[in-house]
């Protein structure tokens, strides 16, 4: 915009502001004194180009598949392929969750995701002490290659994508599908999925982390390699705003943490001897999609922005493949509420929106009863009408980018982006991601914005329907979900049997050739294969790893 | 100061690694004047049960979001009672379907606080059910 338009406009709105406006405030006050979004940012009356006085459109917009990615990084984005519907599922006993999935793609889904139950998150089989209450609860129960035989069991895994929300033992994981794959004739050249394997954000936030930083950074750099050679269509780390937000995280935090965790990771892959161009392309990414519904599309559009500029500037990046910010989103879990349990539906469908306006790849969307367990089929379904109706119905998808050019979106969009960077120079001050994982610095951050949106709610300067404002007595009407006692006896039986029909030792010679390579700089994942493909458990290769690398104690912070 | 000598607010989550609603109450219960040792995560029943003895709380919080809650808390009661603590408040909260609330108010949680429960009526509910 020109000096004297500039300048025009701007005496304009004084006029506004000194006439028209003051007569209505004088009369009628606003509601509040202070408008603010989920984050906490507050918010002006209105925007114009005064806002974006330095706008180029060339600069910071330019067109979708091309740098700066700002709109999109794909030339025809929903107009060629709608984002893919991922919903993430997993309960009970493998022989349960391949039924849900068979339901699933059945119903028009794209993609599937799974769910582990917390044992196998955290690297113990289900006959652990530690497991004790928690088989098959939170997700499926996966201890070794035979329960991925028949998780997988009449779904083609040269067809289906699969994600994997896995990180501690990512390795391990990836290692079950691989080896599950091969069962069906399928090579680890043709599948493709995507493996979590963010552990920087459990250290963070999601705290399911077993080992120390290092040895957990010179896994992930081993599982690059392996990828980047034999699994060519493997979305290697999925970095994860997610839980950095869910756990608290304002939506500028949740960006500029999860861009700088990415940014070490392709650190640490330079570093091991990769080549940015032959790895970075495998990247992929996570967040969430909370109510704020412009301020989580500008959240998206800073991510692609500023992760296409630090590719390239920093890591002089030459394929575009490397630029691109692809990511997949769910809808936001801590914005369920108790109360009133079918509101959900309409704040998920909000979220949703929110992501497929802010150019999203794939999407989960959450189903209204999560506040009180796992979803049942039912809700879950209702949750992917609502991608369907979106998709097909509301018109959304028909232009790339609509709110590009919205003086409040490039605004936000600009202002967003300039606070990462604050975060990423307070960050580098601390001495780099891992560092400052140690000083505790993210999770004072995050604990903190997480005790001001709950003071905000008490204060009532955010109003929650049916939690702090419109709430009725009415009892619970809506059906839960309840996991079977039956899946943890079914699930042990099937652990005791693997145990006796295996060879072994065999497997213990395997093991102990692990634990080789993990006190030497042998990539371990070939290794970790092997002792898979003997139907050698989670637990049993994580306890080889404790033993080498030991566990991670957390600063306690709060 | 408020007349609770102590309060220990465990955060027994078995395996998950939920902590947010655990640690925005630790910290209001600080902030309301409560002497507040919080234990961290995947804490076992044993650790919660010791912990609770050793520091001679008045209160134990035990935060859940894993489903696992009917398994773990009847063996937290009956470790406390092992140890004489009985008489000591148990409260719990996180996602905990509703028609578990009868059965583990049977076995001796006082109350279960869900989500979107403020965390004044957790302070209030502390203070008039401790000494």
């Amino acid at each position: 915009m020109g000096t004297k338009e500039k300048q025009s406009v701007s005496q304009t709105k004084r006029d506004w502001e000194n006439n028209t406006l003051k007569e209505t405030l004088d009369k009628s006050p606003e509601r509040r004194e202070r408008f603010i979004t989920t984050s906490s940012r507050p918010i002006a009356r209105i925007y114009t180009p005064i806002d974006i006085a330095d706008f180029n459109y060339e600069e910071h917009l330019g067109f979708p598949g091309q740098y700066p990615y700002t709109r999109g990084v794909y030339p025809t984005m929903y107009r060629g392929r709608l984002w893919t519907m991922r919903m993430f599922s997993g309960f009970g006993t493998a022989e349960q969750t391949n039924t849900r999935f068979r339901y699933l793609l059945e119903q028009g889904q794209t993609g599937l995701s799974v769910a582990f139950h917390l044992p196998t998150i955290q690297g113990y089989d289900s006959d652990d002490p530690m497991s004790k209450g928690e088989i098959g609860v939170c997700g499926v129960a996966v201890d070794s290659l035979a329960d991925m035989e028949i998780l997988f069991s009449h779904i083609p895994l040269n067809q289906v994508t699969t994600s994997m929300t896995i990180n501690a033992p990512a390795a391990v994981l990836l290692c079950f599908y691989i080896a599950a794959a091969e069962k069906q004739g399928v090579s680890s050249t043709q599948i493709g999925g995507t493996i979590q394997n963010d552990i920087l954000k459990e250290y963070q936030a999601q705290k399911t982390w077993i080992f120390p930083p290092d040895p957990s950074m010179r896994i992930i750099t081993d599982i690059l390699q392996f990828c980047t050679k034999k699994v060519p269509r493997w979305n290697t780390i999925s970095i994860s705003g997610y839980h950095i937000r869910e756990a608290g995280a304002t939506a500028v935090q949740e960006v500029a943490f999860t861009l700088a965790n990415g940014l070490a990771y392709v650190q640490a892959g330079v570093d091991a001897g990769l080549k940015v161009d032959d790895f970075a392309p495998r990247l992929s990414f996570f967040f969430d999609s909370h109510l704020d519904l412009f301020e989580e599309i500008a959240k998206f559009r800073v991510a692609r922005r500023v992760w296409a500029r630090e590719i390239q500037d920093r890591f002089k990046a030459k394929n575009p493949r490397s630029y691109l910010l692809r990511f997949h989103t769910q809808t936001a879990g801590v914005s369920l509420t108790a109360q009133q349990p079918e509101n959900n539906i309409v704040r998920t469908t909000i979220e949703a929106l929110a992501a497929i306006l802010g150019g999203t790849q794939s999407l989960h969307t959450n189903s209204m009863d999560e506040a009180w367990a796992l979803p049942t089929e039912k809700a879950a379904t209702i949750a992917l009408r609502t991608q369907q109706i979106l998709a097909h119905e509301s018109g959304v998808a028909n232009t790339i980018d609509p709110l590009g050019g919205s003086y409040f979106i490039e605004a936000l969009t600009n202002e967003m982006e300039e606070e990462t960077y604050r975060y990423f120079d307070r960050i580098e001050k601390l001495g780099g991601v891992v560092e400052a994982i140690k000083k505790g610095f993210f999770q004072r951050e995050i604990s903190d914005s997480a005790f001001r949106f709950q003071r905000e709610i008490e204060e009532k300067e955010r109003i929650i329907v049916g939690v702090n404002e419109y709430l009725t007595d009415d009892q619970l009407e809506i059906p839960v979900l309840k996991i079977d006692p039956e899946v943890e006896r079914t699930q042990l039986a099937r652990l005791q049997k693997t145990r006796k029909t295996r060879n072994n030792q065999k497997v213990d010679q395997l093991l102990s050739q692990l634990q080789r390579a993990a006190e030497g700089t042998d990539n371990l994942i070939p290794h970790i294969l092997a002792a898979v493909r003997e139907y050698a458990t989670v637990g049993e290769i994580c306890n080889a790893l404790r033993d080498v690398y030991g566990e991670y104690q957390e600063p306690i912070i709060f | 100061m408020v007349n609770i000598k102590n309060l220990s607010y465990s955060n027994y989550t078995g395996l998950d690694g939920h902590d947010r609603g655990a640690k925005v109450v630790a910290r209001a219960l600080r902030d309301a004047g409560f002497e507040v040792i919080y234990t961290g995560l995947r804490q076992t029943p044993e650790q919660i049960a010791e912990t609770a003895l050793q520091e001679d709380v008045d209160v134990v919080g035990l935060s859940i979001l894993s489903g696992a809650h009917m398994r773990l808390f009847p063996e937290i009661m009956q470790l406390l009672k092992e140890r004489e603590m009985a008489d000591v408040l148990v409260i719990a909260g996180g996602i905990i379907p509703e028609d578990d609330f009868e059965p583990l108010k049977k076995l001796g949680i006082k109350a279960i606080f869900g989500p979107g429960t403020p965390t004044g009526e957790i302070v209030d509910f502390i203070r008039k059910h401790t000494k």
